[in-house]
């Protein structure tokens, strides 16, 4: 498993190929999500996203959460690349991916490890834009999600 | 001396991300905390009594009734939005 929090631009493209190239001969599926930042939100035009951590809790809380999921879908391993800091429109601000043996464990991963930090990974984000600042928090759907996979 | 953490909206509320404390030694748990934080500042008194506000000592996520006796570092963060 990989953990990592980017305090500048990453390229999702060249992390991904990397992570590809070590997969083992056992992994038959590799599944990835990648969240860029969109110039648009409810509030108008976005010029940045600001985004904060807590340096240790945040890296302690994804990898509990990565092991979660490498447990309940068998994976053979996972990438998780998350930016704090300040994210302009198109850049990546979030990359999971998911080596299994096959399709649907790696599928029901990304997913599920999406909705885990859509909730409880500790970051705060701060949008700036045509609408002004605002800090954005998970939405009724976000919360919804994450109560439907339990503990 | 404790180091106290504001995350998110929780750190516009206390108008800083940090703040070193001098805790008076009766206060032993993070309710405890959150009502002294609340007496002290009128800014912060709405958000850090609401439960939506996520507590962590020494860098562990905990509820209301752990103890800060020896703590040195206490984070109060509201809602987290990853992803």
């Amino acid at each position: 498993m990989r953990v990592a929090i980017a305090d500048k631009p990453f390229s999702a493209d060249s992390m991904l190929a990397q992570f590809a190239d070590s997969r083992t001969g056992a992994a038959g599926a590799l599944a990835s999500f990648v969240g860029y930042c969109r110039d648009v939100s409810d509030a108008g035009d976005v010029h940045q996203l600001q985004l904060d951590h807590y340096p240790g809790l945040t890296e302690a809380e994804i990898t509990r959460l990565a092991n979660t999921i490498i447990e309940r879908h068998g994976l053979i391993d996972l990438l998780v690349v998350h930016r704090v800091g300040v994210v302009t429109p198109n850049e990546p601000i979030v990359l999971v991916a998911a080596l299994s043996s096959h399709r649907a464990q790696a599928f029901a991963a990304v997913a599920e490890l999406m909705d885990y930090l859509k909730t409880d990974a500790p970051f705060w984000k701060r949008e700036a834009g045509s609408g002004g600042e605002r800090w954005i928090e998970p939405t009724d759907a976000d919360r919804a999600r994450r109560a439907a996979l339990g503990e | 001396m404790t180091r106290i953490l504001f995350f998110g909206r929780m750190s516009e509320a206390a108008g800083c991300s940090e703040l070193d404390a001098e805790l008076p030694s009766e206060l032993r748990t993070v309710a405890a905390l959150r009502s002294w934080l609340a007496d002290r500042d009128a800014a912060l008194k709405q958000l850090i009594l609401s439960p939506g506000i996520r507590a962590a000592v020494d860098r562990g996520f905990c509820g209301d009734d752990a103890s800060i006796v020896g703590a040195q570092e206490i984070a109060f963060m509201s809602p987290l939005s990853g992803g």
